[in-house]
């Protein structure tokens, strides 16, 4: 099978940007419903009922509420940076899906189609670049709002992003080397190749991304930048409208796209178990795998399975986001200091400690001799194994992420009065009082 | 009485765990989430249940023939600590007192029950309805023919010799 190319490939090209954006701005507006319904079911409610069945139209009506909102101008803002922030946000969220394979290649009479909108050499850096370019516009809006609760929301939200970011980026390395490249599509075909998806042989590395990446979406129980308890509602406190509505899809946006990136990363992507969907262009060839004699074996694409891949990644997508979703509604959010010392102190050495130990292992296996396959993945999950339960064993004292009373250090010792001693020493009452 | 304090137990710092706790907890979440039980009521489909006792909307007994039953004696407007009855009592040839005028305002009524209480004829009520709401301000003072017109049950007021109402 050849690939797609000249006039066909053009129109593919367009149908399929029109057709992921609009999935996933489709899926952005049923996360919110979603959330919404599933923290009602949470609570014993019943949650949005009423607009449509099962109130499956309440995304539209909230829309449309939202477009016909009047637009607020706070009068001390900078209107120029107050209204580029909500942009700001909302691009890099809704760009970073272009990178992520979302099907096994799809054949057609003019050739085969990947199922990804750009597959660019630079992958997840690609990702990572654009995801942290969101940062900018939270800290702006929350700057150009001229409000203290807004500002404080933007500080914490360059703190915090910029912390997890380095950890998220750790915890990566491991998957690159693993896979050898930054393409995702590259990352999926030696998941394939490996005979197992990358959160079991990674799995401390899966576990610090998607805590990473729960910081990064700035979702409970790291929602410092909103912290309504505290800041209002943190950097969007003066947004109205379709302005706010802009902080609110992005906000999914990168729910959506970091999910999916867990899945690409840990979970295979696309891939179902078995061999049989498994497809990657080699020397300009759609192949399946090597034979014995490293001869490669060409894939066979078929509508069905770019169909049924696709379920599989979207079940997996779902997974995270309904993650994503309950452990906001299960988790209270972390103290201001607690989320600094877990990140700078118990997330990057963690994971630069996870990253040698990867490093070693691969070495020492590829040293035996031993080949990238399933024996491979095996031995690296024992070491991750050990690792995380390790990691686990160490975090569970509960002495980085519990209440003050825990540090035993700061505790105060209560002095207690022996009360025999009170009675003798008192003077006895005035009589006849 | 003596003061006593309860002394909460709580695990000591290095025998507790975050992650554990977290676990325990997102599996209740789990739990009510599966939970097909809800506690939220569907309101205009499903009515909420009304207390036999539950004062509300009043209702204005009439006679077989379409009178009022009220005979204009005038207590529940001496009675009423609100002040929302206003009643204009007038006389027929049989020296029959009834009511030429007879307001409610449900806007000023307190619902206290005690115009039904002290009514000597039993002629005004106040109901087991509370749906009254309209589009002015206006309609909320109900005049002698809306009174009657009101067609839910109205109140099982307290009574001290069947103190659980049976």
């Amino acid at each position: 099978m050849e690939p797609i190319s000249g006039i066909p490939a053009f129109i593919a090209m367009v149908a399929k940007n029109l057709g992921i954006f609009t999935l996933v701005i489709l899926v952005v507006a049923y996360a919110t419903y979603a959330e919404r319904r599933v923290s009602a079911f949470i609570q014993d409610r019943r949650g949005p009922n009423r607009v449509g069945p099962f109130g499956l139209l309440q995304p539209i009506a909230d829309g449309i509420k939202n477009i016909l909102k009047e637009e607020t101008l706070p009068g001390t803002a900078s209107r120029f940076f107050f209204v580029l922030a909500p942009i700001m946000v909302l691009v890099p969220s809704l760009v970073t899906f272009a990178v992520i394979p979302i099907a096994a290649p799809l054949p057609t009479p003019w050739g085969v189609v990947d199922m990804i909108i750009a597959d660019v050499p630079i992958g997840i850096l690609y990702v990572l670049a654009f995801s942290s370019l969101a940062v900018y516009g939270v800290v702006l809006g929350g700057w150009a709002s001229n409000n203290k609760y807004a500002f404080l929301g933007g500080l914490r939200a360059s703190a915090q992003m910029v912390s997890y970011e380095v950890a998220l980026g750790l915890s990566l390395i491991a998957v690159l080397m693993m896979a050898g490249n930054v393409t995702l599509t590259e990352v999926v075909w030696q998941q394939q190749q490996l005979g197992m998806w990358y959160a079991f042989p990674l799995s401390l590395a899966f576990i610090l991304f998607v805590i990473s990446a729960f910081a990064e979406t700035n979702r409970l129980p790291f929602d410092m930048p909103e912290a309504e308890s505290e800041l209002v509602t943190g950097y969007h406190t003066e947004y109205s409208a379709m302005k706010f509505s802009a902080f609110m899809i992005s906000e999914f946006g990168h729910m959506v796209t970091a999910s999916a990136l867990m899945a690409t990363l840990f979970l295979g992507g696309w891939d179902l178990p078995g061999s049989w969907d498994n497809a990657f262009w080699y020397d300009g060839q759609l192949i399946s795998g090597f034979a014995e004699n490293g001869a490669p074996i060409a894939a066979q694409p078929a509508v069905w399975k770019t169909l049924l891949t696709f379920a599989g990644f979207a079940a997996k997508t779902g997974f995270f986001l309904l993650l994503y979703i309950w452990i906001r509604w299960t988790l209270p959010r972390f103290r201001y200091d607690q989320v600094m010392a877990l990140g700078w102190k118990v997330m990057l050495p963690t994971s630069l400690g996870y990253v040698m130990l990867v490093a070693m292992t691969i070495l020492v296996l590829d040293e035996v001799g031993v080949q990238y396959g399933f024996f491979y993945g095996l031995a690296l999950t024992a070491v991750s194994g050990a690792a995380t339960l390790s990691f686990m064993f160490f975090l569970d004292r509960g002495r980085t992420i519990a209440g003050a009373a825990a540090h035993t250090s700061q505790k105060i010792e209560v002095k207690t009065i022996p009360t025999a001693v009170a009675s003798e020493d008192a003077e006895p009452a005035p009589a006849g009082d | 009485m003596a003061i006593s304090v309860k002394v909460m137990h709580r695990p000591e710092p290095e025998t507790t765990s975050y992650l554990r706790a977290a676990l325990s907890g997102m599996a209740l979440t789990f739990k009510h989430m599966v939970n097909p039980t809800k506690v939220t009521q569907q309101y205009p489909e499903e009515m909420t249940h009304l207390s036999p006792r539950w004062r509300g909307t009043h209702v204005m007994e009439q006679h077989a023939d379409g009178r009022p039953k009220c005979v204009a004696c005038g207590l529940c407007p001496t009675v009423c600590p609100a002040n929302c009855i206003r009643l204009v009592g007038g006389e027929d040839d049989q020296g029959n007192r009834y009511p030429i005028v007879y307001e409610i305002d449900e806007f000023r009524c307190i619902f206290c029950g005690m115009c039904q209480e002290v009514c000597p004829v039993e002629a005004i009520h106040v109901g087991r309805h509370f749906e009254n709401a309209e589009y002015t301000r206006e309609r909320f003072v109900y005049d002698l023919d809306r009174l009657m017109e009101q067609d839910h049950p109205s109140t099982l007021l307290w009574d001290p010799s069947d103190p659980s109402s049976e």
